[in-house]
């Protein structure tokens, strides 16, 4: 909404400047977007001139060579390309130094030879109107050398001010007023459409049925006769132009000035164009088509109200008008229609026809039916000033609002409770004050004020809140302290669950991994990529592109996205984690939620720390660096897990190096090397590892660890190597040894694997094992611990058909 | 008496010139030497002693004696002088043991980087958890019910609009209230918070959210933090001063802020927080310049917040929320806002494209 000073002045014009007012009016509650000039500025330099003298330009035949006295002493020579210049005329003229609407500044210029000082001015050059045909005559009655701006509106102050959905009465010039009067204690001038120069009573001239009164509480008409289709006044084009409306005729104008001033919008008929005289405000059949203003034919449903004359529908109530009534330039009588549209409906037909306007903006904010008599009026007067137009006695009003409208309640607004939802102390008087202010009426109450809320408020305050709030923005904010909230039985903490969550970022931190944070979107190209396609995901109805048309299923494809970029951007080493939610959605009930599990993926590439002086290439990452961070992740939120190999696990893994993470022996994600030929697809030519595992899951077992005695008796350590077949695996005999060791052997892991067809045999492996012997209550003797060693021996031998090698 | 003299004699003699010459011995190799030639086994003091058993019974004390004192005398001058040679010897092989200190180091593997978005979020969840808010979550696919029409949101509030909102297969009607969407703020938890927890309530909602818009200061996915606080008596005086805490706490000592009134449907009354600007004083820069951060206007707006409207407890009202008797504030912030602020990050696409250079920044 843009407003210009020079208009809002005359209904309430504070001594602030244009930046004093928006800082004002921002702190009160009208947003400002910014503080704009409309045309031109270096005033001093646009004067009335008179023309003495005007004569064909020697070599030029469009132009002319005129003698032009500015008020300062001698004439001066003005190059002028006008056809309509004559000596004689008073004119409006810019002199060397005058910055001009675009901001060029003018400067002495020679055309085809002749100096010219300056320029005699068009509308449009001062941005008051769009004619450029001809330069503005102005009356003779004009001295020269007066200010150009003492005559014509050629500069403003323009506020660009953002209007709140729930303040559709600041959509008009006098709404910011009243508001500009609240926030500033200015006077306000009343309305200008308090004297109604048309009359009530039976209109003949036309006839208006409303059919479905509740989409349509109120309707409007005036018609007028003797109208002449002509320019506005430049006064009236010059505001509609710092209102950023382009002026077409008096008729047209007439009825955006009247939206931009009161914010309801009106609709000019050519009364003779309307088949029958009569307008019927209905529903649509459904298919119908009309065509609207701007050429194009629109489809209408049953949902949407058409006002149609005798021959069918001539407009989409609210929205837009139709072609065939337009005002044209021989129109001489005009039906003048102001409407009151019911909000949610019009914004509903302006969604579902793609078609939005000035006036449908405004209509499904809810605008109030006695707006539009408001408008009405002031549309009366300007026809008969602005057009020379005769008002036909009489007014339609029909649509039966006022019955459908409850008479306006009064609020109580309570002291108690105005201080006690502020926090401050805000003495009855200046609430009164603040909301007379605003044209609430009140009244005194024992315990506060009883307030009467303005019809344009009617939707905006039907609540003591709404009111304290009123209170709130005009005498309470500015002067609020600041306290903290009680905060009984509080007592803030994070969840186990969050507390998770941050100990295995900070775990894979603390091994060198960078957190990334990816899209939550996917598209179906990146599941197919990574062959998972057929699972089912979340779908958006209206994704903003393919690639994230769809809510994602797993966090490796943001890693590996992630990883691809980096790497084209030269980083060898890439150690990267993710920690967020998938979304998977229940398969066997669509219309339920989608479950939003959090889990940690993390994706090693390329050389597992930077190369140095020292060592040049540090080797790549594998799965086993993985399941290193893996390892180190679990046992730092001391989750008991194990990971067996899934060689038919996830699709997207290399086969010989893809495992199942287990959880007390239940999945909860998965580890390995993604499938050469998938990361190859993201440009990743070395190995890629990766896991991603359910945090959820994790959480899920989350124990108090309990204390035992590791330190107070020694351990025994004992290296034992146990060749077994190849497929054999370590886990396996870590199993066996486990069993056969018993509850003295503390833990045991491989340290060591050695091939060699000659010395172990092929097709065999050798695996050394490290067994740590403990006892909690007493230091254990040889011969214990040679025992137990023996017993596992014979079980690796027995159960694995192992061979202990002789150490 | 005179062999008993001789041999004490010869006894201190042999202790004198072994002394001299441990004093003198300049090498850990040429002190060994020194010991093999007066305490080896063929040396003449050890044979002394191994002879007194041979001397004459009333020689045998006096001599044995002195013997012993001598080998002690020279073990423990031995070893002292073992001390000060080794001590020498490391500096003098220590100095020779030097490398080039210029080289670069050799660091154990580097700590990684936690991602901006998450310092920060960790930061601000910190300073209310200090306060006494628990830290709440919910769903991002959320219904138009909780995301819309139990925060009082008109049928015409824009927001609701695909232009302005993902929503979710099977497509619905936009204004049905089941409909599946991507949640456009973490607001909707409010309600899930309120309808689990009967008051007071005091939380905070860190999450993801999403709005169909891509340019430098939005993505389509952003994170949030929502807060709620209600009891009998909070205030929107207690809503300035939590918010005056946090921005003191992420911003610095010194900050102010001020409210300035807005509209959103699920406040009343509503308004918007600026925080003063930590780049400038009274919007010019230090070296005279209008400050490009705040634009000059020595304030910059954090975010939105306001007394939580009676119609949002009106719709859990069953749960223990009564408009009439309880009354709260409640507001949203953006993390990544914050954290651009607060490190100068130009563009908000950067937290998504996740360079390493740009996270290990942080």
């Amino acid at each position: 909404m843009r407003v210009g000073l020079e208009w809002l002045h005359e209904y309430c014009a504070p001594a602030l400047s244009a930046f004093q007012l928006a800082d004002r009016l921002a702190m009160t509650g009208t947003e400002v977007e910014r503080v704009e000039t409309h045309g031109v500025s270096a005033l001093e330099h646009f004067v009335v001139g008179k023309v003495l003298d005007a004569h064909r330009h020697p070599d030029a035949d469009r132009l002319n060579v005129c003698l032009v006295d500015t008020g300062d002493g001698d004439p001066s020579q003005i190059v002028c390309g006008a056809p309509n210049v004559a000596a004689g005329q008073t004119v409006a003229v810019a002199t060397p130094g005058a910055v001009m609407p675009d901001g060029t500044k003018l400067k002495v210029a020679k055309l085809r030879g002749q100096p010219s000082h300056g320029m005699i001015l068009a509308e449009d050059e001062v941005a008051i109107g769009t004619d450029h045909d001809g330069i503005m005559v102005l009356p003779d009655d004009l001295t020269p050398g007066t200010p150009l701006a003492d005559v014509l509106p050629i500069a403003t102050d323009v506020l660009v001010l953002e209007i709140t959905p729930n303040r559709p009465d600041c959509l008009g010039v006098y709404g910011i007023a009243r508001e500009v009067h609240a926030a500033t204690g200015a006077p306000l001038q009343p309305p200008p459409w308090r004297e109604d120069s048309g009359t009530p009573g039976e209109l003949a001239a036309a006839t208006v049925t409303v059919e479905d009164p509740d989409l349509c509480p109120r309707f409007i008409a005036r018609a007028f006769e003797n109208v002449t289709i002509g320019e506005s006044p430049r006064w009236l084009k010059a505001r509609l132009m710092a209102a950023g409306q382009r002026p077409i005729s008096n008729v047209v104008d007439v009825t955006n000035y009247v939206m931009l001033l009161t914010a309801q919008p009106m609709h000019a008929f050519d009364l003779d164009a309307v088949a029958g005289a009569q307008l019927t405000v209905r529903r649509a059949r459904d298919g119908e088509t009309l065509e609207t203003l701007d050429g194009q034919t629109r489809t209408l449903d049953t949902e949407m109200v058409l006002i149609a004359d005798a021959d069918g529908p001539t407009s989409i109530a609210g929205v837009m008008g139709g072609a065939r009534s337009e005002v044209s330039g021989t129109t001489t009588r005009v039906l003048m229609e102001a409407a009151n549209w019911n909000g949610a409906n019009i914004h509903r037909t302006s969604l579902k026809l793609g078609l939005r306007s000035e006036a449908s903006g405004r209509f499904e904010k809810q605008l109030q039916p006695e707006q539009a008599m408001d408008a009405e009026v002031l549309a009366t007067r300007l026809m008969i000033d602005v057009c020379g137009a005769t008002p036909v006695p009489g007014t339609i009003d029909v649509g039966g609002w006022a019955a459908s409208i409850p008479p306006p309640a009064s609020i109580r607004l309570r002291d108690a409770r105005v201080s006690g939802l502020l926090g401050i102390e805000v003495p009855r008087e200046r609430s009164r004050e603040i909301l007379e202010a605003l044209d609430f009426a009140t009244a005194d109450a024992p315990d506060g004020l009883d307030v009467t809320v303005p019809s344009f408020r009617r939707n905006d305050v039907t609540r003591e809140a709404d009111l304290i709030e009123e209170v709130a923005r005009l005498g309470a904010l500015e002067t609020l302290p600041a306290t903290l909230p009680p905060r009984r039985n509080a007592s803030g903490r994070l969840t186990e669950r969050q507390r998770l969550r941050r100990q295995t970022a900070d775990a894979l931190t603390a091994q060198g991994l960078h957190e990334i944070v990816g899209w939550s979107f996917e598209g179906p190209e990146l599941t197919e990529r990574l062959r998972i396609a057929d699972r089912p995901a979340v779908r958006l109805t209206n994704p903003m592109s393919a690639e994230q048309s769809r809510l994602r299923i797993t966090l490796l494809g943001s890693l590996l996205d992630v990883a691809q970029r980096n790497r084209a951007r030269g980083a060898a080493g890439l150690r990267l984690f993710e920690s967020g939610a998938v979304y998977l959605p229940d398969p066997a009930d669509s219309d339920s939620a989608p479950a939003e599990p959090r889990h940690v993926a993390a994706l090693l590439c390329g050389p597992v720390r930077p190369p140095t002086w020292r060592d040049g290439s540090p080797p790549p990452a594998d799965v086993f660096a993985a399941k290193g961070v893996l390892a180190d992740l679990l046992d730092t939120v001391r989750a008991p897990w194990s990971v067996e190999a899934a060689p038919d696990g996830e699709p997207f893994l290399h086969p010989g190096r893809s495992a199942r993470i287990l959880l007390d022996g239940t999945s909860a994600g998965w580890l390995g090397e993604v499938h050469p030929s998938i990361a190859a697809r993201w440009g990743l030519t070395d190995p890629v590892a990766a896991f991603e595992l359910d945090l959820d899951a994790v959480a899920a077992l989350s124990a108090t660890t309990q204390y035992r005695d590791l330190t107070s008796f020694p351990e025994v350590r004992e290296d034992l190597a146990v060749i077994v077949a190849d497929s054999v695996t370590a886990a396996q005999v870590i199993a066996v040894a486990r069993r056969a060791g018993g509850s003295l052997l503390a833990t045991t892991e491989v340290f060591d694997v050695y091939r060699d067809d000659e010395r172990i045999g092929a097709g065999d492996v050798s695996l050394a094992l490290r067994l740590h012997f403990r006892a909690p209550d007493r230091t254990l003797t040889d011969e214990e611990v040679a025992a137990r060693r023996t017993k596992i021996a014979a079980a690796l031998a027995e159960q694995l058909q192992g061979r202990v090698r002789d150490s | 008496m005179a062999s008993e003299a001789t041999s004490t004699e010869r006894i201190a003699e042999i202790e004198r010139q072994a002394t001299e010459a441990i004093a003198g011995a300049g090498t850990s190799q040429r002190l060994e030497d020194v010991r093999i030639e007066y305490l080896g086994r063929k040396a003449e003091l050890p044979n002394l002693l191994r002879g007194v058993a041979q001397l004459p019974p009333q020689e045998r004390a006096a001599t044995g004696q002195a013997a012993n004192r001598a080998r002690q005398n020279l073990e423990r001058a031995l070893e002292r002088k073992a001390g000060e040679l080794a001590a020498t010897e490391l500096d003098a092989r220590l100095a020779q043991d030097r490398v080039d200190i210029t080289l670069p180091g050799d660091p154990l593997p580097a700590i990684g980087r936690l991602h901006l978005m998450t310092r920060t979020q960790r930061e601000i969840e910190d300073v209310f958890i200090g306060l006494g808010f628990n830290v709440a979550e919910g769903p991002e696919v959320e219904t138009v019910y909780y995301n819309f029409d139990a925060l009082n949101h008109a049928v015409t509030h824009p927001a609701r609009l695909e232009t302005d909102t993902f929503y979710v297969e099977p497509r619905g009607d936009i204004f049905d209230p089941a409909t599946r969407l991507l949640r456009v703020h973490t607001s909707p938890t409010q309600i899930h918070a309120m309808e689990s927890q009967p008051p007071p309530i005091y939380i905070i909602v860190p999450g993801r959210v999403y709005r169909p818009d891509s340019d430098a200061t939005h993505t389509p996915q952003f994170h949030q933090i929502e807060g709620l606080a209600v009891d009998e008596d909070v205030t929107l005086a207690d809503l300035k001063g939590t918010l005056l805490t946090f921005a003191r706490a992420i911003f610095g000592a010194e900050r102010e802020v001020r409210l300035r009134p807005h509209f959103f449907p699920f406040t009343e009354p509503s308004v918007e927080v600026d925080v003063s600007c930590f780049h400038c004083t009274q919007g010019i820069t230090a070296d005279g310049r209008r400050c490009p951060l705040c634009k000059g206007t020595a304030w910059i707006e954090i975010l939105g917040s306001g007394m939580v409207d009676p119609n949002v407890f009106a719709h859990v009202a069953d749960y223990g929320y009564d408009p009439e008797k309880v009354q709260g504030f409640a507001f949203g912030l953006g993390i990544e806002r914050i954290a651009m602020l607060k490190h100068g990050v130009p563009d908000l696409r950067l937290f998504y494209d996740n360079d390493i250079r740009f996270l290990e920044q942080f």
